[in-house]
């Protein structure tokens, strides 16, 4: 079986003065390949925390992240940048567009990081804002748009370099449940059609409704694993 | 990167008002350079032009050595053919042969020890402001007339007026003696002390035989258009005279190197102020993107997150720090441009500088100079210096942490 994600024995502590924290006790998670999973669990569970080890934003006390094969924890501040730009996409809980871009500039900016021409970038942003459902807004910045047009936005801009792994980090928590609804249908079909990734911190239901495969967090450990069909 | 200077465009005019007076800083701060240094470096055009033009001029063709030790053997044959050849050589009638010795003048109460200077009535007003401040008689009148002008403060040390003699005794350039009784036509008032005080004045060849030189004098002095065309006159004298020439010339800087010795310390107290108002700037720019950059922390971190490394990020800002210099710099050299221009055409002078010009034969106003160097030396350190000022809060992008910048409010 071909894993996107493997954790070994993933560990995280905070030091308050004496007290040490786990946020991540010895995790152990392998994620399949094409996989819409779900980190559930109360605040402080380590979503976040886990959703960022992976993501190569930060750096575990001890353990083991692969990507796609890479070993994460071990590589430089220049490799993880590299390694978020060509194999990951992100998308944020809210406000996490560049705001004086357009929604078609948010989109290209990943891309022209990636070096890519300008007229590929062009292409691959029209279509992909097309999928998304954005036709006709691509001009609007940010603030023209809706909660949930910005998130479709972000969904878009963390797709369209063809990334293997989306990290999502509670993405309706700022949106009305028909918003949220019509965002995650289009993630599951992104999901469903590209065959990309999806690992998304939430404690929305609705979001959990979604998932193929629900993993509950409490307190830095998996106390639940469950795969659906 | 045009994305980025699309981004970095925008990012300037995300707080506008800010912007705004942040530009306005720049830009009065480049007007006051460019203004500033147009003026003084006028002003060091005319104390050069004032000074060449009272006597020096701005090329002298010497004999090699007269410069250092003026010796009165020390002699050029034939100067005033030599004169009449560099006039024809260069182009210019303002050319003029001097010789110079040294003698006790006497009148009938004083003496005192002068420099006599032997001059050519028809070409020394052309390269000396000497002539037009004679404020009693007249000038010279010819080569060959038997009379002296004095300065101002030497007619009244020998308490003597137009139409008084004058003894001189002196030593001719044979060792004989130099001796003669001459009338006083004219007393000049240059405003210079040396000269009022020390100078007299004799036709040229009244000059030769009282110190029995012959065709002999010591200088051919050659006043340039101006400084521009200085360059180009001296390459013609040096040409004419040839290499293996007994004959030397030199420009106004070696023949006055006070005058340049001034101008470099007035320079060095004046780039101490110009040096504060750049580091004024240089601060509010600072100010300006540390505030940008602290603001945008959390976009920065999402940028982060997306793969920009802090290195794009830190580009990022400079560029906003170079375009907004630089729109800065450029409203501001547009108005020092048009200040200096309009005080090019109409002078700039202050109260009382009229009256006291006229005085001395001197320009009543000062125009500031227009250079490439007035107009690219402010601008280019404003420019260079908020670039530098730029860099440290580029630089900081480099400590950020994604998930600390993330979660920045």
């Amino acid at each position: 079986m071909e894993y996107t994600v493997v954790c070994k024995q993933l560990s995280k502590l905070y030091h308050q003065g004496d007290v040490t924290i786990a946020a991540l006790n010895k995790v152990d998670l392998q994620i399949q390949k094409g996989g819409f999973v779900c980190l559930s669990g109360p605040s402080g569970s380590g979503k976040t925390t886990l959703l960022n080890m992976i993501g190569g934003l930060d750096h575990p006390t001890s353990g083991e992240i692969h990507v796609d094969g890479k070993r994460v924890d071990q590589m430089s501040k220049a490799d993880m940048a590299e390694m978020r730009l060509r194999q990951l996409g992100f998308v944020f809980q809210a406000y996490n567009l560049i705001p004086v871009l357009s929604a078609h500039e948010n989109v290209e900016f990943v891309m022209q990081l990636q070096g890519m021409d300008k007229k590929t970038r062009a292409d691959k942003a029209r279509a992909i804002l097309k999928e998304v459902g954005l036709e006709g807004m691509e001009r609007r910045r940010p603030a023209e748009l809706s909660g949930g047009q910005q998130q479709r936005v972000a969904v878009a801009r963390a797709m369209v370099s063809g990334p293997s792994l989306i990290l999502a980090d509670e993405p309706t928590a700022n949106l009305d449940s028909v918003t949220a609804e019509m965002l995650l249908q289009m993630m599951r079909r992104l999901n469903d059609v590209h065959g990309t990734t999806f690992l998304i911190s939430t404690h929305d239901k609705l979001v959990m409704s979604y998932a193929k495969r629900l993993i509950g967090l409490h307190d830095g450990e998996i106390v639940d694993d469950e795969r659906r069909n | 990167m045009d994305l980025l200077l699309r981004m970095a465009w925008r990012n300037i005019w995300r707080h506008s008002r800010r912007s705004v007076l942040t530009l306005l800083a720049i830009a009065f701060g480049v007007v006051l350079l460019v203004f500033n240094i147009g003026i003084q470096q006028g002003s060091y055009d005319v104390m050069i032009d004032n000074t060449v033009r009272m006597f020096a001029g701005h090329i002298q063709v010497q004999r090699k050595g007269y410069l250092d030790t003026p010796r009165i053997r020390t002699s050029i044959p034939n100067v005033s053919k030599l004169a009449a050849d560099l006039r024809k050589t260069t182009g210019l009638e303002t050319v003029s042969a001097r010789a110079t010795g040294f003698a006790l003048v006497s009148s009938r109460s004083r003496s005192y020890g002068v420099i006599i200077t032997g001059v050519d009535p028809k070409y020394e007003p052309m390269v000396s402001s000497i002539p037009g401040t004679v404020r009693q008689g007249r000038y010279l009148s010819s080569p060959t007339a038997n009379e002296a002008v004095v300065g101002s403060s030497l007619a009244k040390n020998l308490k003597i007026k137009i139409g008084d003699e004058l003894t001189l005794l002196g030593s001719g350039r044979d060792g004989s003696v130099a001796a003669t009784v001459i009338p006083v036509v004219g007393i000049f008032n240059s405003g210079s002390t040396d000269f009022d005080r020390h100078m007299v004045h004799l036709p040229l060849q009244t000059f030769q035989e009282l110190f029995t030189m012959g065709d002999h004098g010591h200088a051919v002095v050659i006043l340039s258009k101006n400084l521009e065309q200085l360059p180009d006159t001296m390459a013609k004298v040096k040409n004419y005279l040839g290499q293996d020439s007994k004959l030397v010339a030199l420009d106004w800087e070696q023949l006055l190197p006070g005058i340049k010795e001034l101008i470099e310390l007035d320079i060095a107290a004046s780039w101490f102020i110009y040096i504060t108002l750049v580091v004024i700037i240089t601060f509010s720019i600072l100010n300006t993107f540390l505030m940008s950059v602290l603001e945008r922390t959390r976009e920065f971190g999402i940028m982060m997150a997306l793969g920009a490394a802090p290195f794009r990020i830190g580009i990022l800002v400079m560029l906003e720090a170079f375009v907004m210099s630089l729109l800065g710099v450029g409203i501001g050299l547009l108005l020092g441009a048009a200040i200096n221009y309009y005080f090019y055409v109409y002078g700039f002078s202050v109260p009382g500088m009229e009256e006291f010009a006229k005085q001395f034969n001197m320009p009543d106003s000062i125009r500031p100079q227009m250079s490439f160097f007035v107009f690219s030396i402010g601008p280019s350190v404003v420019l260079g210096a908020t670039m530098i000022a730029a860099l440290y809060p580029a630089l900081r992008i480099r400590l950020l942490k994604p998930v600390d910048a993330m979660h920045a409010v």
